[in-house]
């Protein structure tokens, strides 16, 4: 069953395109930075869009298996955020543990 | 009558949507922008999951599409968290304008040239 009348087919390709354009914006702050965290943020955004878009794919074209491709999608996503997130984390351990060696040593000369 | 909601949604969650992503772009700091992404992305996305169940009209779908909106709200507050406690404690510049940073003395251990 794909979308048939008028204006649900001007509904989905209008989600279509303003979901493209978000998705384009938020890959603009990805590219941007300034730092680490930011550009985990922006792609944790970008793959929420994404969940969006291939919902709305699904109701464009009347494919129902997109549905299933988004939860795999959001599974997979969730994952590689929060490996990010704890990849940050510790290495912001790392170094104010080595700061903290560093500044131990120092007090002791 | 289904097809109504279906647009209706389909654009309202599509706009939810495009104002996460300009709140992304637009917002001064990460925490600040994390606001945007996690709030108005998750409702945009959920406005338009509600728009598939609506179309199909069909318990396997709706089910699907409900499972996926719970996974997201289940998923957003803990990827938000992890992802707030790891950019405050890699030590980014808050905005110019904050003036209440009840963290500052307690959770920056070593960290002093930022």
């Amino acid at each position: 069953m794909a979308a048939d009348t008028a204006f649900v087919v001007f509904a989905g390709r209008f989600a279509l395109v303003v979901l493209l354009m978000s998705i384009f914006l938020a890959l603009a702050r990805l590219i941007k930075g300034p730092d680490a965290a930011d550009r985990i943020v922006a792609l944790d955004l970008v793959s929420v869009l994404i969940v969006a878009f291939l919902a709305a794919y699904s109701i464009f074209s009347g494919e129902t298996a997109f549905l299933d491709v988004a939860i795999g999608y959001a599974l997979i996503a969730f994952l590689g955020t929060v490996a990010l997130a704890r990849f940050l984390m510790r290495s912001a351990m790392r170094r104010s543990e080595t700061a903290n060696l560093a500044d131990k040593a120092s007090n002791d000369e | 009558m289904n097809e109504i909601v279906t647009a209706l949604l389909l654009v309202l969650g599509s706009l939810f949507s495009f104002v996460a992503a300009l709140g992304m772009l637009r917002l001064p700091d990460t925490v600040i922008r994390m606001h945007a992404a996690t709030k108005a992305g998750t409702l945009g996305a959920g406005l338009i999951l509600i728009a598939v169940a609506f179309f199909y009209a069909d318990l396997g779908i709706t089910l699907r599409a409900l499972a996926a909106i719970t996974f997201l709200l289940l998923t957003a507050p803990v990827a938000a968290h992890l992802i707030g406690r790891a950019a405050y404690y890699s030590g980014i510049r808050l905005w110019k304008k904050t003036w209440i940073d009840q963290l500052k003395d307690r959770y920056h251990p070593g960290q002093t040239d930022r």
